[in-house]
C-alpha cells in the first residue's frame, strides 16, 4: 500500500476532523461566510497547525473570491491548494552526494529515531547505496541492542561500542571505519534529548565538532525526527536543534496514526528547512519521501 | 508567543479598571484570549470549547475584587476552573495495589511515550516509598531489544524482571507474569506492553485481550506532554478498549506547556497520577494539578520553584543564614553558597524556565548569549579569594583584584561584577531583613494565599494576584537577590553579556 493510501486509512480510521468538520457544514454551494471559514481554522487548528498559521489560511482563503459559493469539496480543494503552496518548497528528498555521506540523526527521546534510521538505511540500501550505522544512542538502555537487531534484519555493517560509552568518539571511529571501508553512507545514531536540557545539547554539540574533526564538511546532513503526535513543541524542537546542531533537514514520524502533523506546515513557513521523509508504520518499508502535494491533500481530506 | 495570560488580558480589560463585576460582553472578549492561550498550549479544541463555556459562565457576574485588575479576576477564575479540571488541589489517590497479591499495573500508550521508562519509576516509586515487592515484565514483543532494555532498567534499580522467553505472544508472557509474581510473593507486577496506535486495529485488539487476561487492577495510560491535537483521539481509542484508571504524563521536565494534561483529563476522566520529570530513575513525581494548570496558562511553575528551593535550601544553612541577616550581613562566602543553591535548583536555565515573564532569559541562555556556566565561574571568582577578602570583600584592593582575576582564570572586570552583584544581593538582603528575614519570606512563600505583592515591585507586578496560587513574585525574586523579576539577578545581567 502507497504511504498516501496508509495516510489516508489512518485519517478514515480517526476521527477525521477535518473532513467532518467541514462536511458537517453544509451540503451544496454557498458563500465561503464567516461561520465556515470559522470551522476551517478550527479544523486546521485541530490538526495542529497552530492557530497562528491557521488564523493566516483563513485569511488567505476570506481573501478569495467565490462568487458562485463553494461546496466541500471545493473547501477542502483550495485548503489543500493553501497548505501545499506552504510545503511544496521544503519537500526536498535526502541527496547522497559525497562518499562517506556523515547522517547525523537527532531528537527528542521516543520520537523514533533508532526505527527511523533504520527505514532510512534500508530504503538507501534499496537504492543501490552501501550504508553504515553507528550506534550513537550510548545513554539508552538497549538502544544499541535494539539498533544492531535493526542493522541485522537490513543487512548493513554497524559500529557500535558500550551502554555509558562515549558517543563523539565512538561516532568518530564510526567516521574512519566507514572511510576505509569506502561506503556511501554513515547514519549515525544519537540519545534523545529534550532541546531544553543545555548540557545533553552541549553534547550534542560536541559530538558535531568531534565529527566535523575528521572532516570538515560532516556531518553533510543533521536530520531531526519529528514525531507527528507531538504539539505546537515541534517548533521549539525544530529552533533549538537547529542551533546547537545544525539541522539540514527534516523527518517526520508516526503518520499512520491519528496525528495529522500539521505542525509541519508551521515548521516550513517559519524555519523553511526541508522535510525529507516520514515515516508511516512500524516496518522497515515504512519510510516514504515526502510529497507536499499528498500530504496537503490528506490534511484537508481531500484525497479523493 | 506571549509570556503571560494576564499580560495579554491586560490591555483588553484596560478601560475597564475600576468597574463592578465582570459582564458577558467583557468576558467573552477576554475568554478569545484564553482560547488561544490554551491552543498554544496544545490543549484539544474540542476540550477547549467546553473548557471555555464553562469558565465563561463562572466568569460573568464575578465580582472584581478591589485591588486586582479585570484581567487578572479572570486569569484567577480560569486558573482555579483548571485546578479543578485537572483534579484539584489534593494530591491524587495512591495507586489501589492493596489487594490480594499481586496487584497488577498494566502500561498503555503510543509508541515513543515513555512506557518502558515509566514502567522502571513506578517500579522503584514503589518499591522505595511504598516498600513493595514489585516485578516487572515487558510484554513488548514489537520493537527490537525493548524486554532487553526493561531488563536492564530492572538490574540498574535492583527490581526483579520477569525472565525473557523467546517466542511467547503477549497474553502468555502476561500470564507467566501473573503467576510467577504468584508463586514468588511479589506485591505488584508491572506489566510494560509494546507502543500502539489507536488506529491499529490488531494491536488495540491485542491490548484488551491482555487486560481481559490478567485483570489489571490498575490500567495507566502513558501520555508524552508534548503531544498536541492528536492527545484527545489517542485518550477516546485507548478509553474505548481498555479501563483507564490513571494517565501518567511524561517528559514533563520538556518547555512544552502541556495542554495534553487537560485534553487526557477531560477525554479519560481517569486522575493524572505521576509526572515523568527527567531521565534519571528517580524522576517521577505526583502530579500537581496546580502547578501544571500555571504552566498551561503560560504563568510559569512558580509553585515548583518554590518547592525546589525550600527542598533545597537545608535548614542548617537556612538558620545560619538567618542569623547573619538578622545581623544584616551578607558575605562572598554567603553569595557562594546562594551560587551553590542556584546550581543544586538545575542551574540558571532550570531556574529560568520555571519563572514567568523569563521566557526571554530562558531564550538568551539557549542561544548560548548567556552562559550557564557562569555559576561556575563566578563561584571560581570567589574561591580565589582569601577567607579574609571574602568575609570583607571591601578590602579588595585593585591589586587583590589581579591575582583574584589570575587565580581563577578570569578578568578584573568579571571580578568588579562579582563584587558588584554581591553588593546588590547584600543591599536587598537587608531589604528582606526589614521584611521579617528569610523565615518569614518562606512562609510567605508557603502561604500563597494569592495575595497582591506588598510592593508591587517591578516585573513582579503584573504577574502577581493572577491566579488563586499566585504568590509574591517579588519575594521569589528578592530571595535570589532580585528586586524584581522580568530581568535577570542584579549583576547577573552584566556578567553575562560578552
Amino acid at each position: 500500500m502507497s504511504w498516501f493510501g496508509r495516510l489516508t486509512q489512518g485519517l478514515a480510521k480517526s476521527t477525521k476532523r477535518l473532513t467532518d468538520n467541514i462536511t458537517g457544514l453544509a451540503t451544496g454551494t454557498l458563500p465561503l461566510d464567516d461561520d465556515r471559514l470559522d470551522e476551517i481554522e478550527e479544523a486546521l487548528i485541530a490538526a495542529d497547525l497552530g492557530p497562528a498559521v491557521a488564523g493566516r489560511i483563513r485569511d488567505r482563503l476570506a481573501d478569495q473570491k467565490f462568487a458562485k459559493g463553494i461546496d466541500d469539496a471545493g473547501i477542502r480543494r483550495v485548503v489543500a491548494e493553501e497548505v501545499e503552496k506552504v510545503l511544496a518548497p521544503v519537500a526536498v528528498p535526502l541527496a547522497i552526494t559525497r562518499r562517506p555521506q556523515v547522517v547525523l540523526v537527532v531528537g527528542v527521546n521516543g520520537s523514533g529515531k533508532t526505527t527511523t534510521i533504520a527505514k532510512l538505511a534500508n530504503r538507501l540500501k534499496a537504492d543501490g547505496k552501501s550504508v553504515m550505522l553507528a550506534a550513537g544512542d550510548t545513554f539508552r538502555a538497549a538502544a544499541i541492542a535494539q539498533l544492531k537487531i535493526w542493522a541485522d534484519r537490513v543487512g548493513v555493517p554497524i559500529v557500535a561500542g558500550d551502554q555509558g560509552g562515549d558517543a563523539a568518539s565512538l561516532a568518530y571511529d564510526a567516521i574512519r571505519k566507514a572511510t576505509d571501508a569506502g561506503v556511501d553512507v554513515l547514519i549515525i545514531d544519537t540519545a534523545g534529548r529534550l532541546q531544553n536540557k543545555a548540557g545533553l545539547m552541549d553534547e550534542l554539540a560536541k559530538m558535531k565538532r568531534v565529527i566535523g574533526k575528521i572532516d570538515a564538511t560532516a556531518p553533510h546532513d543533521v536530520l531531526l525526527v519529528l514525531d507527528a503526535t507531538t504539539g505546537q513543541n515541534a517548533l521549539s524542537q525544530i529552533e533549538v536543534f537547529g542551533t546547537v546542531a545544525g539541522v539540514t533537514g527534516l523527518v517526520m514520524t508516526k503518520l499512520d496514526g491519528s496525528a495529522r502533523g500539521g505542525m509541519l506546515v508551521a515548521a516550513a513557513e517559519k524555519y523553511r528547512l526541508p522535510i525529507h521523509a516520514i515515516g508511516v508504520g512500524e516496518g522497515m518499508d515504512d519510510l516514504q519521501p515526502f510529497d507536499a502535494a499528498e500530504f496537503a491533500a490528506a490534511l484537508a481530506g481531500s484525497g479523493d | 508567543m506571549f509570556d503571560s495570560l494576564s499580560e495579554r488580558l491586560g490591555g483588553i480589560f484596560e478601560r475597564l479598571r475600576g468597574r463592578g463585576a465582570l459582564t458577558e460582553i467583557d468576558v467573552r472578549a477576554a475568554m478569545r484570549e484564553v482560547r488561544v492561550a490554551l491552543l498554544e498550549a496544545d490543549v484539544a479544541l474540542p476540550v477547549v470549547k467546553d473548557f471555555i463555556e464553562n469558565a465563561t459562565q463562572r466568569a460573568i457576574g464575578a465580582e472584581v475584587i478591589k485591588s486586582v485588575t479585570p484581567g487578572q479576576q479572570v486569569v484567577k477564575i480560569v486558573n482555579d476552573c483548571l485546578v479543578e479540571l485537572l483534579g484539584g488541589e489534593d494530591e491524587p489517590a495512591p495507586l489501589k495495589i492493596a489487594v490480594t497479591p499481586p496487584a497488577v499495573v498494566m502500561m498503555v500508550g503510543l509508541q515513543g511515550s515513555g512506557k518502558t521508562t515509566s514502567s522502571a519509576k513506578l517500579a522503584s516509586w514503589l518499591a522505595t516509598r511504598e516498600r513493595k515487592k514489585v516485578m516487572m515484565a515487558s510484554l513488548d514483543v514489537a520493537r527490537p531489544a525493548a524486554q532487553e532494555q526493561l531488563r536492564v532498567l530492572g538490574e540498574q534499580l535492583e527490581i526483579a524482571t520477569l525472565p525473557i522467553i523467546a517466542g511467547q505472544t503477549p497474553v502468555q508472557i502476561a500470564e507467566r507474569a501473573r503467576q510467577s509474581a504468584r508463586l514468588q510473593g511479589f506485591d505488584v507486577i508491572i506489566l510494560d506492553t509494546a507502543g500502539r496506535l489507536g488506529v491499529d486495529e490488531a494491536l488495540m485488539t491485542e491490548m484488551a485481550a491482555i487486560a481481559t487476561a490478567t485483570t489489571p487492577d490498575e490500567i495507566l495510560l502513558v501520555v508524552d506532554s508534548l503531544t498536541g491535537q492528536d492527545a484527545v483521539n489517542v485518550a477516546s481509542a485507548f478509553k474505548e478498549r481498555v479501563a483507564l484508571t490513571g494517565v501518567i504524563l511524561t517528559r514533563m521536565d520538556g518547555d512544552a506547556r502541556g495542554g495534553a494534561a487537560l485534553s487526557m483529563r477531560s477525554v479519560t476522566g481517569a486522575p493524572i497520577r505521576f509526572a515523568g520529570v527527567g531521565e534519571k530513575l528517580d524522576a517521577l513525581e505526583l502530579f500537581d494539578a496546580r502547578r501544571v494548570a500555571g504552566r498551561i496558562l503560560g504563568m510559569g511553575d512558580i509553585v515548583g520553584l518554590v518547592e525546589k528551593a525550600a527542598a533545597n535550601f537545608e535548614a542548617e544553612q537556612a538558620e545560619k543564614m538567618a542569623e547573619k541577616l538578622a545581623k544584616g550581613q551578607f558575605d562572598m562566602d554567603d553569595l557562594r553558597q546562594q551560587l551553590g543553591q542556584m546550581k543544586k535548583m538545575g542551574g540558571l536555565s532550570g531556574l529560568a524556565a520555571m519563572m514567568p515573564g523569563m521566557g526571554a532569559a530562558k531564550k538568551a541562555m539557549d542561544s548560548g548569549a548567556i552562559n550557564p556556566k557562569l555559576l561556575d565561574r563566578m563561584e571560581a571568582i570567589i574561591l580565589s579569594m582569601t577567607p579574609k577578602e571574602r568575609a570583607k570583600p571591601e578590602i579588595i584592593t585593585a591589586k587583590r583584584k589581579i591575582r583574584i582575576a589570575n587565580g581563577s582564570g578570569t578578568t578584573v572586570q568579571d571580578v568588579n561584577k562579582v563584587l558588584k552583584m554581591h553588593q546588590e544581593m547584600a543591599n536587598a538582603m537587608k531589604r528582606l531583613k526589614k521584611m521579617g528575614g528569610m523565615k518569614g519570606m518562606m512562609k510567605m512563600l508557603a502561604g500563597m494565599g494569592g495575595m497582591p505583592g506588598p510592593d508591587g515591585g517591578a516585573g513582579g507586578a503584573k504577574d502577581t494576584g493572577g491566579p488563586g496560587g499566585a504568590i509574591d513574585l517579588g519575594a521569589v525574586g528578592r530571595m535570589f537577590g532580585r528586586p524584581g523579576l522580568g530581568s535577570l539577578p542584579p549583576g547577573f545581567n552584566k556578567f553575562g553579556r560578552k
